[in-house]
């Protein structure tokens, strides 16, 4: 049951941000609206009258999609914005636009970055609430959450499993996030990556460090696979993608050394062949789909909780 | 022009200064030192009081930027003199990253001529290493130091052409001036925006590891126990070239080296949300860094405090950090922030920080300091017990890590050949 109605930040910047009961409530909140999206019908009145900017500065396809379509089943006003069709194009700082946004009366800016910390700067200049869609390398808070409810929807706990983060955990925003979200709910956590992908202060993190995935996967309970960002092959953080995916790709045989009840997560896209075999998503173990709309449900509960919350059964129905 | 300083408490432990004392200056000079000096002098003189109060050597600056020529919105000579004279420097070195670089006797010429017109405090231009600081090609160091350069720096960049470097060292032996080396190995480095370590790592921000300090610290000391020569170390950040530059300072090599106030106060936590203000090259470091730093100070391993005062305008620094550039300004706080986090706390005693602001700096560029008879009357009064908030800066540019800081003891005058520059 949820006890408390309201989260004890005012903009999701950081999963660092957050407490415990904060992470439960948006989870339980969601499981509200997840109910929503399998309706006939399937919106709510709940954010009439709100204005919500997806002011996204990287492309992005399916974290844009999501919040739009979270934003829209709440009935909010659904404004999306890129930077090939903007003022940022034409040399607008993200101040001016902070500034420019505010005036206009918005309540909620979803923001993607290709920069970290964007979102903590664009918090200082704007009084509307601010979603961290994704900063740099630094955190993609709804990802992680999104990713807590999957699992624990699947294996109904998260307290004690063991996460396994496979690939460029260096640069990834999706794996600080989880990292932080998955502790904080009581998970162990491994990163398996080549040294080059996972630097040694991860472990001041609070996570195993491994390099060798074939020993790690008979212990895992869920295998969260990366994207890699092909471009850093030109950086030589790995001789070839032949000699990555020889090591690091789930395919078939290596499936075969993991638990029975094993779950395979992805946030994608998918290089399919590179950090999972394409005749293993289908598979019964992977609840990738499940993750994407999970995304759409938990979206919706941080949009109504950072726009001010209320009983939530009121609110569904 | 007579100028009578009574009764203010002298500390210059370069001439074993630590009594109240009176000074009496005359055609900008220091002509006589002692006890109760306004008896025997003719009535009327100009004076300060200068009871209860500290009175230091000038402070000088081995690393100012002043922007001028070319990037007047962030400094100009003026104002940057102006900001030193207000933290009590009376004497400031400046880079020679403008636009056109100091790699031409002109531009040494222009500085002078703007220094002597428009500046309040002694400005002693730095000279390029190399031509534009490309790295390729040496400058004209003859001309440069004809022209009244007090050293040479590609400062923002590392000459990281060894032969290169090599050469450099070998050529400026004709002249006894030092390289003020900025220690960076950019390959090491490249797109890195903080310290490599944990904030790196939890923020998401490329690192920047301390090694890609020490790696060219020790590769410059390898070279000049080479080739001889004289080497700065400019604004040392990471413990782990301390320990190279102590032992070389053991082995008898000529290397000096400077540490800022920043790093010496301030570790990579700072950027816990994303400060752009204490975004600098090279980044804030950990704990353990600066727990070394300050005891190579105490110790006399790093020779004086330099501010790597670095102007950069509000528009500039309010951006994504990736994109805010590198830099802090320090003129105006670096006595106050030392005073307070390490004298105060006990980590560095008063003469000592008062040498490294002082005496220490002048003697490496080969300016004449300290409080005796001869000596130009450049000279820091300082309240030890007034407190206050940093606020307001006179620097055209605000970007500080220490503002909104309360501070405790403040420079009072300053005073530049016996001229009375900044008063509070």
């Amino acid at each position: 049951m949820i006890d408390r109605m309201s989260l004890s930040v005012t903009n999701l910047l950081s999963i660092k941000d957050l407490t415990n009961d904060d992470i439960n409530l948006v989870l339980d909140t969601a499981k509200y609206f997840e109910e929503i999206s399998k309706r006939a019908i399937k919106k709510v009145p709940t954010l009439r009258g709100k204005t919500i900017v997806n002011l996204f500065l990287e492309p992005s396809t399916r974290t844009r999609i999501s919040f739009e379509l979270a934003a829209k089943r709440l009935s909010a006003d659904v404004v999306n914005i890129s930077s090939d069709s903007s003022a940022i194009k034409k040399g607008e700082s993200l101040k001016d636009t902070a500034k420019t946004l505010t005036a206009m009366g918005i309540d909620i800016i979803v923001m993607r970055h290709s920069f970290a910390g964007s979102s903590e700067l664009l918090a200082k200049w704007t009084d509307a609430r601010i979603i961290n869609a994704g900063d740099g390398a630094h955190e993609h808070p709804t990802q992680a959450l999104l990713d807590l409810y999957t699992v624990r929807e699947k294996l109904k706990k998260i307290e004690n499993l063991h996460i396994g983060i496979v690939g460029d955990v260096a640069h990834s925003r999706v794996a600080r996030s989880n990292i932080f979200a998955f502790k904080k709910m009581g998970a162990k956590i491994s990163v398996i990556a080549p040294p080059t992908l996972v630097p040694p202060e991860f472990e001041s993190l609070g996570v195993n460090i491994r390099y060798n995935f074939d020993e790690v996967i008979p212990e895992i309970d869920v295998i969260y696979l990366l994207r890699l960002q092909l471009e850093r092959q030109t950086e030589s953080f790995f001789p070839s993608i032949g000699e990555y995916a020889r090591l690091f790709c789930l395919n078939k045989e290596r499936l075969k050394m993991a638990k029975e009840n094993v779950v395979i997560m992805h946030p994608g896209p998918i290089n399919r062949d590179i950090e999972i075999s394409g005749d293993i998503t289908e598979m019964p173990e992977s609840i990738i789909t499940q993750q994407v709309a999970s995304g759409i449900a938990v979206r919706m509960a941080v949009l109504y909780l950072l726009a001010g919350g209320g009983l939530v059964s009121g609110a569904v129905d | 022009m007579e100028l009578l300083i009574k009764g203010g408490k002298l500390v210059d432990p370069s001439n074993k200064q630590n009594s109240v004392k009176d000074i009496y200056i005359k055609d900008g000079l220091i002509k006589s030192v002692g006890k109760d000096l306004g008896e025997t002098l003719k009535k009327g003189i100009n004076a300060i009081d200068a009871k209860g109060l500290i009175v230091a050597p000038g402070f000088v600056d081995l690393h100012t930027h002043l922007r001028e020529p070319g990037r007047e919105d962030e400094e100009t000579i003026a104002t940057g003199t102006r900001a030193a004279a207000k933290g009590g420097f009376t004497s400031i070195c400046c880079m020679p990253n403008t636009n056109p670089v100091v790699d031409n006797k002109s531009v040494v010429d222009f500085i002078k001529e703007k220094a002597r017109s428009e500046g309040i405090v002694k400005v002693f231009p730095v000279g390029a290493i190399t031509k534009g600081l490309n790295g390729r090609e040496l400058a004209e160091m003859a001309d440069l130091a004809d022209a009244g350069v007090v050293g040479f720096s590609d400062d923002g960049e590392s000459v990281m052409d060894s032969r290169l470097m090599r050469r450099a060292l070998e050529y400026s032996k004709m002249f006894d001036l030092p390289l003020m080396v900025h220690s960076e190995d950019k390959n090491l480095t490249r797109d890195g925006q903080i310290n490599e370590g944990y904030w790196s790592t939890a923020l998401g921000l490329k690192g920047m590891p301390s090694q890609a300090e020490e790696i060219m610290v020790a590769r410059d000391i390898s070279l000049l126990s080479l080739t001889g020569g004289r080497i700065h170390i400019a604004h040392t950040s990471a413990s782990e070239s301390v320990d190279i530059i102590r032992k070389a300072k053991n082995d008898g090599l000529k290397v000096t080296c400077e540490a800022t106030p920043h790093h010496l106060t301030l570790n990579d936590e700072y950027l816990r949300n994303f400060d752009t203000s204490g975004k600098v090259n090279p980044p804030l470091r950990s704990k353990k860094d600066i727990e070394a730093l300050i005891e190579a100070l105490a110790d006399g391993t790093i020779d004086v405090v330099a501010t790597d005062h670095a102007p950069h305008t509000l528009s500039e620094k309010e951006k994504e950090f990736d994109l805010a550039p590198f830099g802090v300004i320090g003129l105006e706080t670096a006595f106050s922030v030392l005073f307070t986090e390490l004298v105060k706390k006990k980590l560095l005693s008063f003469s000592g920080l008062i040498e490294a602001l002082s005496t220490k700096p002048a003697s490496i560029i080969g300016v004449k300091s300290g409080i005796k008879e001869g000596s130009p009357a450049d000279l820091t009064v300082i309240d030890e017990k007034r407190k206050f908030k940093v606020e307001d800066f006179i620097s055209k540019s605000s970007n500080s890590p220490f503002k909104g800081r309360e501070l405790e003891g403040k420079v009072i005058y300053t005073i530049v050949d016996g001229k009375v520059v900044f008063e509070e």
